[in-house]
């Protein structure tokens, strides 16, 4: 009399079957289609009429298309990409479908400009973007900060850069550096303090993890340089006054060239070759660096957003 | 047992004809028409595009509406009307009485895909006066679309085995809306920590994956679609089918109806 | 053999939304319906006779208990190639013809694809439907609906036919036809479980009922054998237009028609009766005995229990 036994089996053990068959297909299914989603984003027609297609729900959109953006940079960060053609793209239809979501114009700040594997290699278009968030929040100064680091780091331009500080620094609420930057741009473009500042400012006006990581891997590739510098120097001060080179950072201490043990942002021991360089322990660690990596050294193809990747 | 779903599915199709669901056809055939007609006057090369695009969309969305509506009384309907008594008193079980509804349903939307689809073809021929090479696509894009109307239906008879039309058609939608944006639930929950994203990824893997059915944009770019891509999708959209159906079938052998 | 044999059926329902409260629609039930015969299942509405037909259907399942058709469990469908079902003022696909109705039954029923047109329009025949095979239900009336159940419920030569409420909607002329086949249907050989609430039909129909007041079961067996347990009841006849009230007090309710009255009044009282109206000297006319029908029945037994439930839920 009651349901029958039977069926409700059979249908139990198939839903469950199916349930887990579903799982995996759909992971099969990501493997195969890896991407086509966000390649589609080439077959739009242009992001203002995405923005008309989307029926008023272009804020919802927006979020979808931020999220493709940060997917889609990190998937293919982490593989070793050479490109990333669809960054700019993506980026845009989000700034067009919502002109006010700030952290999408760092995003593209931060990763359009730079070389690959570190970005797409797209500085024109970053400043295009830049320019398009600067049009449609033209009070906000992070905008105006991202413009001018674009000058700055990717292009060397640094009367542009100068420029577009000191429009920002115009801007109400605005860091209070922006002012000092745009000063330094002339006179101090090339000092390492300056990049510091730079970075530090990134690091500190920014929610977005990646951009974070990105900024403090900078920074540290800069301590490295000032480092490696400051110990060169000390080794070549150090042959020129006892006529060889020292066999170890303890023979510098002893003459009383250096204090302490020397080590690198994350605490490991620096190594002093036998003619006289400057050496990190493991150079994977930090990309960015300009010095204190073995000659011919070449950086993984993959490289480190965080020391922990 | 064969005969009798048989009969219940083309008794099923026989009413989706009388209730004139079949005259959608006519507002497609319009529509397909007079885009067709439309975009022949605007510049040439996106005649061809703006017509799959168009007539593959307008295909997905009639199609989908005609699921929910349909798909949504197939049981409550008859509980509701209790035209179901007289047919439980007889020696149908509950079970072939589910698969008899989807069946006929699933029937009606392939006859109506049908010819929809020679809608379609008719107005690409119309606006680039002969068939290329990369056309044959739509055909997949077509098959694919089909598969997405069986998840469908078969969703919108799980609910109909418990819950009243309404409800049901408010759960069918949004799980349409969710499951055309499956990957980015997906992408979502690998950005979430915590219980969150253990539920978002749950939600992710349980809503029907309706993206990866959708071909349209690369089709009409004329891209061609991977045979892995074909095996996939038709394995996932019957296993998918199945498991719903399976729900629906759990909880109407329990209900009591009265 | 036992047609039908139900073992202890009992449902309780839980109504309410948040806190559920247990009602009950039918109490343990034990009855039994030989082969062969007409049985009817009596009782005011509410009282539990559609839940109890809908267990046997296996519509809705029981709380407890268990009954068994032709020996065969409720959900067996061998079992149910055999009976046939006519649901309370039944609703049928409003798209389909009356033949396509049968049909589409007759197939689903095992009835042989060759079979089935000439079936179904035997049937359309056979509850006087043979002009309308051709329409379709969504224009039928309410009597010819009930009777297209009708057909529906014994086009594949069930053994046991379930009916519920077989006559509302029908006019007297289609009253006495469905009692024409229920009649035949015994002859055949068939049984025939029918509820209703009408006890008129019952008594001219049913070898046996069974009465059910409030989901219990009050008293099954025969019409003859459950109404000689009544007190017998007498119908006066006087010339009027007077009452005595005397009489009133011996609990006649007389009713004056032109210059006659006529009052009933349990037999006992009968002799206490003439004698009030000889006292008064009003010409008395006849004195006839009433037979006591079902409704009698009802009245004296079913009344005093439901002033102590507290009348119905």
């Amino acid at each position: 009399m009651r349901a029958s036994r039977q069926t409700t089996l059979i249908a139990s053990i198939l839903l469950v079957a199916c349930l887990g068959g579903s799982v995996l297909l759909l992971r099969g299914l990501d493997r195969v289609r890896s991407g086509a989603t966000l390649e589609e984003v080439l077959y739009v027609p242009s992001p203002q009429a995405l923005k008309r297609m989307s029926l008023g729900y272009d804020g919802l959109l927006a979020d979808i298309y931020w999220t493709r953006a940060v997917q889609y940079f990190g998937t293919k960060f982490h593989s070793g990409a050479e490109h990333y053609d669809l960054l700019a793209p993506l980026l845009e239809i989000t700034t067009n479908l919502d002109p006010h979501l700030i952290v999408a114009y760092q995003y593209g700040g931060n990763f359009l400009a730079p070389k690959p594997p570190h970005g797409a290699g797209m500085p024109q278009r970053a400043i295009q973007l830049m320019e398009y968030g600067i049009r449609n929040n033209p009070e906000d100064w992070h905008l105006y900060y991202q413009l001018g680091f674009i000058y700055y780091m990717d292009l060397k331009d640094y009367e542009d850069a100068a420029d577009a500080f000191a429009r920002g620094s115009r801007v109400p609420n605005a860091h209070p550096w922006l002012k000092l930057l745009s000063g330094y741009m002339a006179e101090r473009a090339g000092d390492i303090n300056t990049a510091r500042m730079m970075w530090t400012t990134t690091f500190e006006t920014t929610y977005d993890k990646s951009i974070k990581a990105n900024a403090a891997a900078h920074l540290r590739a800069l301590e490295v340089d000032e480092d490696v510098t400051k110990l060169e120097g000390a080794v070549a001060r150090y042959k020129e006054r006892i006529g060889h080179l020292p066999s170890s950072f303890g023979d510098l201490a002893a003459a009383g060239m250096l204090r302490g043990t020397p080590r690198d942002p994350l605490g490991n021991l620096y190594k002093l070759t036998s003619d006289g360089r400057v050496e990190l322990q493991s150079p994977d660690d930090f990309p960015f660096v300009e010095k204190g990596t073995p000659p011919g050294y070449v950086p993984p193809k993959v490289p480190k957003f965080l020391p922990t990747d | 047992m064969n005969s009798r779903i048989g009969l219940i599915a083309s008794n099923t199709f026989r009413e989706a004809v009388r209730d004139r669901v079949l005259y959608n056809l006519i507002a497609f055939a319009l529509l397909m028409s007079g885009a067709a007609i439309l975009v022949g006057q605007i510049s040439i090369d996106i005649e061809r595009l703006v017509v799959i695009n168009l007539g593959l969309t307008a295909v997905s969305l009639f199609g989908i509406v005609i699921a929910i509506f349909i798909g949504i009384g197939l049981v409550s309907k008859e509980i509701e009307r209790r035209t179901l008594y007289t047919v439980l008193s007889r020696p149908v079980r509950r079970w072939e009485f589910i698969a008899g509804k989807f069946m006929g349903l699933a029937g009606t939307l392939v006859v109506n895909t049908f010819f929809m689809a020679i809608g379609v073809f008719g107005a690409l021929l119309y606006v680039s006066h002969h068939f290329q090479a990369p056309d044959r696509w739509l055909l997949v894009a077509l098959y694919f679309i089909v598969l997405q109307f069986l998840i469908i239906t078969s969703l919108a008879l799980f609910f109909s085995s418990f819950s009243s039309p309404l409800m049901s058609a408010v759960f069918a939608f949004a799980l349409f809306v969710i499951g055309t944006f499956a990957e980015d639930l997906r992408g979502f929950a690998g950005m979430a920590s915590g219980v969150a994203r253990w539920l978002a990824t749950g939600a992710a893997y349980l809503v029907p994956n309706f993206s990866a059915l959708n071909v349209i944009s690369s089709v009409a770019h004329q891209q061609p679609v991977s045979g892995q891509l074909i095996l996939y999708n038709t394995a996932y959209a019957l296993i998918y089918t199945t498991m719903a159906l399976c729900g629906a079938v759990l909880i109407f052998e329990r209900r009591n109806l009265k | 053999m036992t047609a039908i044999e139900i073992l202890g059926l009992e449902k309780i329902y839980n109504v309410g939304f948040w806190r559920k409260r247990p009602k009950c629609a039918l109490r343990p039930l034990h009855m039994q319906v030989e082969e062969g015969e007409i049985f009817g299942f009596l009782g005011p509405n509410g009282a539990g006779k559609t839940t109890t037909l809908k267990m046997l259907m296996g519509l809705v399942f029981p709380t407890s208990g268990s009954a068994r058709i032709l020996g065969m469990e409720t959900n067996d469908p061998r079992m149910k190639a055999q009976i046939g079902f006519l649901p309370e003022q039944p609703y049928f696909y409003d798209y389909l013809t009356a033949r396509e109705l049968l049909e589409y039954y007759a197939g689903l029923s095992g009835v042989p694809a060759k079979e089935r047109s000439r079936r179904s329009q035997e049937m359309l025949e056979r509850v006087g439907l043979h002009d309308a095979g051709g329409l379709q239900l969504r224009k039928f009336s309410k009597g010819m609906l009930q009777r297209v159940g009708i057909a529906q419920a014994i086009l594949h030569e069930p053994k046991v036919v379930f009916f519920d409420e077989p006559m509302s909607g029908l006019d007297p002329m289609g009253r006495r036809e469905v009692r024409d086949l229920m009649d035949q249907l015994r002859q055949e050989g068939k049984t025939v479980f029918f509820c209703t609430h009408i006890l008129s039909d019952a008594e001219a129909l049913c070898d046996r009922v069974a009465i059910i007041h409030l989901g219990e079961l009050r008293g099954v067996g025969s019409v003859a054998d459950l109404t000689s347990s009544v007190q017998n009841r007498v119908e006066l006849i006087w010339q009027g237009p007077s009452v005595p009230s005397s009489l009133r007090a011996l609990g006649a309710e007389p009713h004056v028609a032109g210059s006659t009255v006529r009052a009933i009044l349990l037999e006992a009282n009968q002799d206490a009766a003439i004698e009030a109206l000889r006292r008064e000297r009003l010409r008395l006319i006849s004195v006839v005995p009433v037979r006591t029908s079902l409704e009698d029945y009802f009245v004296q037994k079913l009344k005093p229990a439901e002033s102590v439930a507290g009348g119905r839920q």
